[in-house]
Formats: structure tokens, sequence, C-alpha cells
């Protein structure tokens, strides 16, 4: 079974993003999406710590500790990026203006509901920075993560299982074997990896989807 | 002649009392005001509620106020970090309270309390652990939470340059909650690195207005950092 690495599912989240999109890269797995964005299209990246034009990390030696990412590592500003307040960077997210965000995950559910934020263990110390408000806010949430856990589990669910970061909020899902569209008829298929049947992917994954060709 | 420059951090920060809520600027160490920090924490004032969207790192500014034991609570969005082992053991051993928010929450919250607000309805965090408890609306098919204003004593804050009649700008993403934790706070209280003339600012360009600060304090860069 051909399995994607995290740079190629990065690679397909970054294909998809067009021309003049404002977008959020979550923490983590979603950062690798940066590197894969085609040069010759004018894509706005947000940060909610307060920028939008963000630009590629600093040549060694250039940081700047009052310029840094939602993860705290230094980045840069492109030409016409901007500054700005941490409320009006949450009413950027939670007004809508925000075409795309692109968060991480535990799991995902088969009506979209997103668990990113909390594994629930009675001694995990809970914290949830904005994961909550990209999942509410943004026009579009993608997810990316792997389709199975370590144990061979499927990420995608009938129910999450791990505390709610959004209820039906997930509109796609990019993991190593597919990239999945959350619809009113279901989870559908849009594009499988190698050359994995449907119906192997059905099983693997365990909740009802439906085909490429279903529209 | 109104002049809002205090001559030092022990100055402006006497009249902080035990029990205060405090609101600190930065996101991580951008705009943390760390020279106020440490006034605050030689300044002795206990009990205190913080705001703040971290919960520190490593052992120096926020931290190092946690770890004198001066914070009964906290009311922040991320907490853990790979350098908050001062916040985990206190949190662990009981020793702190923890009210967690959503980062767009806190922002609105502490700019509501600003703008004289009285709660606000917000589509963050309907349906998870979060929200549990509140009030709920249904508003054009959406759902929203009720969430409230955080009003605060004091706000410490950072910002690039000051003049004597409060007016601030920052620097880069230093800027995070400074403007909107000014607005929120009975005393805000703003750490710069420079003062400067009156009309030095350009008023198309001021970020917080003077009427939002009640002190100003110079504290050289390679002092604050």
């Amino acid at each position: 079974m051909k399995r994607l690495t995290r740079d190629q599912i990065a690679e397909c989240v970054a294909r998809d993003i067009p021309e003049g999109a404002y977008v959020n890269l979550g923490i983590g797995l979603p950062t690798l999406v940066a590197a894969h964005l085609p040069a010759e299209r004018e894509i706005f990246l947000h940060s909610e710590n307060g920028l939008l034009g963000m630009g590629p990390p600093p040549a060694s030696g250039a940081e700047d500790p009052d310029l840094i990412n939602a993860g705290k590592q230094p980045v840069t500003l492109l030409t016409g990026g901007a500054y700005f307040h941490h409320a009006d960077s949450f009413a950027m997210m939670r007004g809508g203006h925000l075409d795309i965000c692109v968060l991480g995950a535990f799991q995902v559910s088969v009506s979209g509901d997103l668990a990113n934020w909390h594994t629930g263990a009675a001694d995990a110390i809970p914290a949830v920075g904005g994961a909550m408000d990209l999942a509410a806010g943004a026009k579009q949430v993608f997810v990316m993560m792997e389709h199975l856990t370590k144990s061979g589990a499927s990420k995608i669910v009938e129910r999450c299982d791990y505390p709610l970061t959004g209820v039906g909020c997930v509109n796609r899902i990019y993991t190593d074997l597919a990239v999945l569209e959350v619809t009113p008829a279901g989870l559908a298929v849009r594009a499988i990896v190698g050359d994995l049947p449907f119906d192997e992917l059905q099983r693997l994954t365990g909740v009802p989807l439906l085909p490429p060709d279903a529209g | 002649m109104i002049d809002k420059i205090s001559d030092s951090p022990q100055a402006a920060l006497a009249d902080i009392h035990d029990g205060a809520t405090v609101m600190i600027g930065g996101f991580g160490n951008a705009g943390m005001p760390a020279a106020l920090i440490d006034a605050l924490i030689e300044q002795g004032a206990r009990d205190l509620t913080i705001v703040n969207n971290n919960a520190g790192n490593g052992d120096t500014g926020l931290a190092a106020l946690l770890k004198a034991k001066r914070v009964r609570k906290i009311i922040c969005s991320f907490p853990r970090q790979v350098d908050s082992h001062v916040f985990d053991a206190l949190y662990r051993a009981g020793e702190i309270e923890l009210e967690l928010t959503p980062q767009g929450n806190l922002a609105e919250r502490i700019r509501a309390a600003g703008a004289g607000i009285g709660g606000f309805f917000t589509p963050t965090g309907y349906g998870t652990l979060l929200a549990e408890g509140k009030e709920t609306r249904e508003i054009d098919g959406r759902h929203y939470v009720l969430e409230s204003p955080i009003h605060a004593d004091f706000a410490l804050i950072k910002a690039q340059r000051g003049d004597r009649w409060g007016n601030l700008v920052y620097r880069k993403t230093a800027r995070n909650f400074g403007p909107i934790m000014a607005m929120a706070a009975r005393c805000a209280i703003a750490q710069v690195d420079e003062v400067v003339e009156l009309g030095a600012l350009d008023p198309e360009a001021i970020v917080t207005p003077g009427i939002f600060v009640q002190r100003v304090v110079p504290v050289r860069t390679e002092d604050a950092r």
C-alpha cells in the first residue's frame, strides 16, 4: 500500500489553494504546506498572533524576536504585509474573511466534527490556543493528517472519541491515503493514493464512504 | 502639564494591590513587558489573577512571577508548552487555578471590556467542553455561545515608542495583546523602548491613543530583553 509522506500530503493541500486566498496554516503538520505553495501564485498567509503576508523563515542570524508566527518561530514579512492586534486578527477568522485554514487532527467525524486540541486524558494539561476560533471561523477548513493511527485504527470516525474542537466544521480531509470531502450526502472520496482499491480504502476507514465517481 | 512618564518600573507599579487582576501583554516573548514583570515580582503583590495568552516560558518573566507563588489564577488560551514547566508543576499540585479560553474569545473578551460591551455571542467553542454551562443561542441558523468581558485593574504592556500623553506605537508582532489590554484595564502601564516628544508620532499611525494609557515607563531595549 503506497502512502504519501507528510511533505507529499502538504503538496496536495498546496495544489488546491488558489491565487489570492487568505490562508492560515495551523501549528504542526500544516506548516509544511507553506514550502509547497506554487511560487507563481500570490497567496496571503495569516498568522493569528498578528500578521498577514507572512514570509519564509529568516536566514540564520537575521531572526527578530519581535517577528514570530503562531508557533513562536521566527518568520519574515513579505513586501505589502501588515501587522495588527489580536482582536483584529481573530475578527479576520470569526468574521469570515479568512478563506482557508489548514489544521492537524486527532480525529474527524463523518459529519465534519473536528477533534485536535485535547486528548481528554485525566492528567493532560489542556491548551487550546486558536484552534477553536479557526475551526469556527474560516470559510473552509482543511484537515491534514495520517489516515490511520499507529495501531491501524481509522482517524476518520462515526463520532469523535476525543473532546471536540468544532462541530461540523471540516470541509476537506487530506490523508496519506486519500482526499475526502464532507458533503451533505456523506463523506465523498475525491482522490485515492496509488492503486489502492476503493473497497480497501473503505475497509481501512471503517465508516461509509461515497466512491470517487459518485460526484 | 500632563506627563504620564514614570521614573521607573518600581514607581509605576507601586499601587498594585493584593488580589488585583493584572493583564500582561505578549505572545511568548514578543511584546512581553519583562522589566514590568520583574518589578511586579519585586513589588510583592500576591493573590493575583493574571491574564495572558500563555502561562510563562522558561524561568523568567511570567514564569518567575508564578514561581514566586504570587498568582492565584490565570486566564489564558495556551498554558502547555515545551518550556512551561513552572506552570505545569503548580497546576498539577493544585496550586493555581486555570481558566482556559479559546484565543480569539480571550482577545474579544478583553476588547469587549475595553469597549464597554456586557457580553457577546460567538460561534467559537460551540459544542465543546469550553462552552459547557454557558448560555447558547441560535441566530440566523448558526449556534453561538455567550461570553463575558474580562476587566482588569492593571495592564502591563510593551510598546516600541510612547509620548507623555500615553500615545503608543508597537513593533511588528510584539503588538499582539497590547492595544486591547490597554483598553480593558483601569490602569494601563506601558513599558516603552523609547519616549519621544509630543508630535513625534505620526497621528495617522498611532496605534493606541493616550486615553487608554495611564503610565509610560521607558526601559532601554537591552535591559528589557
